[in-house]
């Protein structure tokens, strides 16, 4: 039957010329091989998360005097709201988490090299897309830490000189964070991100299978020197069933989480209330937060929140175009990108826990 | 991970050598179920809860910010009735000339729920007598702020209560 | 304009001190007219100081009053002999049995103080005259309060103003300055450890720590002017302002007329009357805080009674617990049940009721409210272990999706293998 339908799609739209290039797509085969996978598990989380949020938006609203009630609502009345909520919260995390593994491996793995720049500079934009879904979601169940976490957040976006001011009033919608700010962060979140993200995707996918699955360097002088050393596995359906054995393992960890450990409510926001001590932002920003916290208050005659912040900028916008650093040069330039990601992975991981820990 | 032939050579023998391989075939019949059985079932665990989410729940509403209180035959004239809005107890009255009123019923002194007294038309709060007159306000005893007021309007049959509107 | 009057001193006195008085008057604020009493006070040691600073904060100051006002003498004039001058009017140090009469003359005038502050009351010296202070001040005891002992003197403040002596908050503090003074009142027949009592009570935490200006302070229940302890027979009604409720119970029980004929001062024979703390359950039971077995037989039917009241108190205190404690566990599972948290408090205040109730003394009454609250908390109970049942169901369905899952990952391997051995 399946074959009839391959008959039918062939007739109309030439489709097995259009799949071939999926057929004879191939997977390199290496001990490094199982790091391939972070990339594929990272999108189905992203489908997840639009599969659960569309499902939360049939019962959301936005508004400062509806949020809270209609996730309570979500969480206490609706069958299985708990479960679909738990997964969207639980499944955030652990998307960003990915993500993050899915770019420290490309670098390490050195996938970034020529020609696949422009894979790399989507992904990383794609990574603080996800990082702009994080804080916008955590501030739509209008709970007292989200509304402090979104306080401080945007505070520190107020810090940056000359547009800060004005990017601060645009992500708040006023020079204070409220009602119009969870409007404005509900908008951003299930319309603008997603536009965003989508596209890039598309972009960053469609540059994978142009470009096909990268080898590391040393492997690929040993493999062109000797091609009957090659290993390859067919992406049809070789790689793809061992995808899909990875996200059933996500989406057993998945609901693990929600039903044992699931997404807590908090306490309604109350602007006029003072804010509770030891506000932290969600856990992908703690590195950055205790960063600024350790920065003294002045260097030189630079104020040290609008340095850090200024140089957290600059970090990012230079991770972004990390492979044209890299050159065809001797290997002692090229071992330097991976002391820097070594270092990022220790600064980024000590910095959180210290974050963590610290009150 | 291993390297990939398009079929098993050692299975592509077993066939043509031996008809009925019995461990070929039940391993495949075996394979067959799991696979089968388990993608099913595991479909059918993430599909149900998400069909009966999509049912909705009997009570519409947990609202903040607007709730039904009370239905238009339930109170009498001169008389209240206690209702949840939110978090937090609210007050209906209804007025000698049929009307409605609505309020917090958290008393401002120290959190007791208050009352309707329909002797004397007044709000008492019966843990240390203190009296709000109809409007809320704290005429006496303790209490030291008026209660809030609500929006109280009819829609059909059912008296809704809302949050001010004033900015 | 306000016009001074002074009515102690000689009709010459007093046209002269008119004269002085118009003209400060009619400048306003202070120290802009010379106040020549100032000038050398304010340099002088105590007792005889007083820095125009202090004098400052004085709210008699701030309306255009000045030291002549009171004291008398010509505060245009620099020597002493001159603005000290009895032809001058001045009186010199005022005796404290003058005080009351002093301050009086100008505060039991309404027409004068309604020139400064229409809603301010002008008997305080008439119910002073009542106040046992007053009526041995009369006798000829000066150890008594008289107005500047309470109000404070050349810094006086409104009442209103926190920083006041006799501020709600301070007010006691200024009554212990002798009240609590052992030595002090050592020839008077009263006890000195009101304040030390009070100091320990609930009005106090009320009024002090939680800052609740309602709460009662010593005047509330004694006066404040009229200042005198209520009397034996009218506790009930000085506490009955405030606890209504209780008054309406114990007004229809048997113990009201029985204390009334024992001559009992109502409320305070079981509560207290200084250092009234938050009452427990205790006080129905049989042990050092208890208070019925003070009167009562062990055995008798008042006995059996009060045990009976206290084991419905116990019952639904303990059933309020538990239903917490179910709750508590089920929102540590992660289960929602912030509904029955909120009715949670419709058992407490069930319990409150009940124990205003008691002051009925009536078993059939109390029921009636431990009853209700016995409902309530049972339904709450109740939500907390469905909450916990359905946690159970949740991991059980969580079971079965990763048997599942289990099922597909091995048959995928399984499966892999095949296609590649």
């Amino acid at each position: 039957m399946l074959a009839a339908l391959r008959h039918w799609l062939d007739d109309r739209f030439d489709w097995d010329d259009l799949t071939a290039p999926l057929r004879h797509k191939s997977v390199p085969v290496h001990r490094l091989s199982y790091w391939y996978f972070l990339g594929g598990i990272t999108l189905f989380l992203f489908g997840i998360q639009v599969a659960t949020g569309i499902l939360l938006l049939l019962y959301y609203r936005p508004g400062a005097n509806d949020a809270f009630e209609s996730v309570q609502y979500i969480m206490t009345r609706v069958r299985y709201g708990w479960l679909i909520r738990s997964i969207h919260s639980w499944s955030a995390n652990l998307m960003i988490f990915t993500a993050f593994a899915h770019m420290f491996s490309v670098l390490f793995l050195k996938a970034y090299r020529k020609p696949r720049e422009l894979t790399w500079v989507s992904g990383v934009v794609l990574l603080f897309l996800a990082m702009g879904f994080g804080f916008s979601g955590y501030l739509l169940p209008w709970n007292t830490l989200a509304f402090f976490a979104t306080k401080v957040g945007t505070e520190i976006t107020g810090q940056i000189p000359i547009v800060g001011k004005p990017m601060m009033i645009f992500l708040r919608g006023g020079e204070e964070v409220t009602g119009a700010t969870l409007t404005r962060f509900f908008g951003f979140h299930v319309a603008v991100l997603p536009g965003l993200a989508t596209v890039l995707l598309l972009v960053h996918l469609l540059l994978v299978q142009r470009l096909g699955i990268s080898v590391p360097p040393k492997l690929e002088v040993r493999w062109t020197a000797n091609p009957s050393a090659k290993h390859e596995m067919r992406f049809f359906p070789n790689f793809l069933l061992r995808e899909i054995m990875a996200w059933y393992v996500a989406l057993g960890v998945l609901g693990a989480l929600a039903a044992i450990f699931p997404w807590n409510l908090g306490v309604k926001a109350d602007p006029f209330v003072p804010a509770p001590a030891g506000i932290k932002p969600e856990w992908y920003f703690l590195f950055m937060f205790q960063t600024l916290k350790l920065i003294p208050s002045k260097v030189w005659f630079i104020d040290g929140e609008v340095l850090g912040v200024i140089g957290f900028g600059l970090v990012g916008l230079l991770w972004s175009l990390l492979p044209f650093f890299e050159n065809d040069q001797p290997s002692s330039t090229k071992r330097w990108i991976s002391g820097l990601g070594v270092f990022a992975i220790a600064y980024v991981a000590g910095m959180s826990v210290y974050g963590h820990l610290a009150k | 991970m291993t390297t990939v032939n398009t079929r098993c050579p050692r299975e592509r023998a077993d066939m043509t050598t031996h008809q009925s391989f019995q461990p070929g075939n039940t391993r495949r019949q075996w394979i067959g179920a799991l696979l089968g059985g388990g993608v099913l079932a595991s479909l059918a665990s993430f599909l149900y809860p998400v069909l009966r989410y999509l049912i909705p729940p009997v009570i519409p509403d947990l609202g903040g910010d607007e709730i039904v209180a009370a239905k238009l035959a339930e109170l009498r004239p001169n008389s209240a009735k206690i209702f949840r809005f939110g978090s937090r107890p609210g007050l209906l009255i209804m007025n000698a000339d049929s009307s409605y009123r609505a309020l917090s019923a958290t008393c401002t002194h120290l959190g007791c729920t208050v009352q309707y007294r329909s002797d004397l038309r007044q709000i008492w709060c019966a843990c240390h007598n203190g009296i709000y007159d109809l409007n809320g306000r704290n005429i006496s005893g303790p209490p030291p702020r008026p209660l809030d007021v609500f929006d109280v309007h009819s829609r059909g049959d059912e008296i809704v209560v809302s949050r001010k509107r004033d900015a | 304009m306000a016009i001074l009057r002074n009515r102690l001193t000689s009709r010459a006195a007093t046209r002269l001190c008119v004269v002085a008085c118009i003209s400060v008057a009619a400048s306003v604020g202070n120290g802009q007219t010379k106040n020549s009493c100032l000038d050398c006070h304010a340099a002088l040691p105590d007792p005889l100081g007083v820095t125009q600073e202090k004098f400052s904060q004085d709210i008699h100051a701030q309306k255009g009053l000045t030291c002549v006002s009171c004291h008398g003498g010509d505060q245009a004039s620099d020597e002493p002999d001159k603005a000290m001058s009895t032809k001058a009017g001045w009186k010199g140090k005022i005796e404290r049995k003058q005080i009351p009469q002093l301050c009086g003359s100008c505060h039991s005038d309404p027409v004068l103080i309604r020139q400064f502050n229409p809603s301010l009351r002008t008997d305080q010296l008439a119910q002073y005259n009542t106040s046992v202070h007053g009526k041995r001040l009369a006798a000829g005891d000066t150890k008594v309060a008289v107005c500047t002992d309470c109000h404070s003197v050349h810094d006086v403040r409104a009442p209103s103003d926190p920083r006041s002596t006799v501020n709600p908050v301070n007010v006691a503090n200024t009554c212990a300055r002798c009240h609590a003074d052992p030595n002090y009142m050592t020839e008077y027949s009263i006890p000195t450890d009101q304040f030390a009592k009070y100091s320990g009570s609930v009005h106090q935490q009320a009024l002090m720590v939680r800052g609740d200006l309602s709460a009662p302070t010593c005047p509330t229940c004694h006066g404040n002017h009229g200042a005198a302890p209520p009397g034996v027979d009218k506790v009930q009604n000085v506490c009955s302002n405030c606890h209504a409720f209780q008054d309406q119970m114990y007004e229809k029980s048997t113990h009201k007329k029985a204390f009334q004929e024992a001559s009992l001062p109502g409320c305070v024979v079981c509560h207290g009357n200084h250092g009234i703390t938050y009452p427990t359950d205790a006080k129905l039971g049989t042990g050092p805080d208890a208070v019925c077995m003070r009167c009562h037989t062990p055995g008798d039917k008042c006995d059996q009674a009060r045990a009976g009241l206290q084991a419905s108190l116990i019952r639904l205190e303990q059933a309020i617990q538990n239903a917490d404690q179910a709750l508590g566990l089920a929102e540590r599972s992660g289960m929602e049940v912030s509904e029955a948290r909120l009715a949670q408090d419709q058992a407490r205040d069930s319990l409150t009721k009940a124990r205003v109730t008691i002051h009925s003394f009536r078993t059939d009454l109390v029921d009636q409210d431990v009853q209700a609250g016995l409902r309530t908390a049972a339904q709450n109970l109740r939500a907390g272990q469905e909450a916990m049942v359905e946690r159970n169901r949740r991991r059980a369905g969580l079971g079965v999706s990763l048997v599942a899952i289990g099922m597909v990952l091995v048959g995928l391997r399984q499966y892999l293998k095949k296609i590649e051995g």
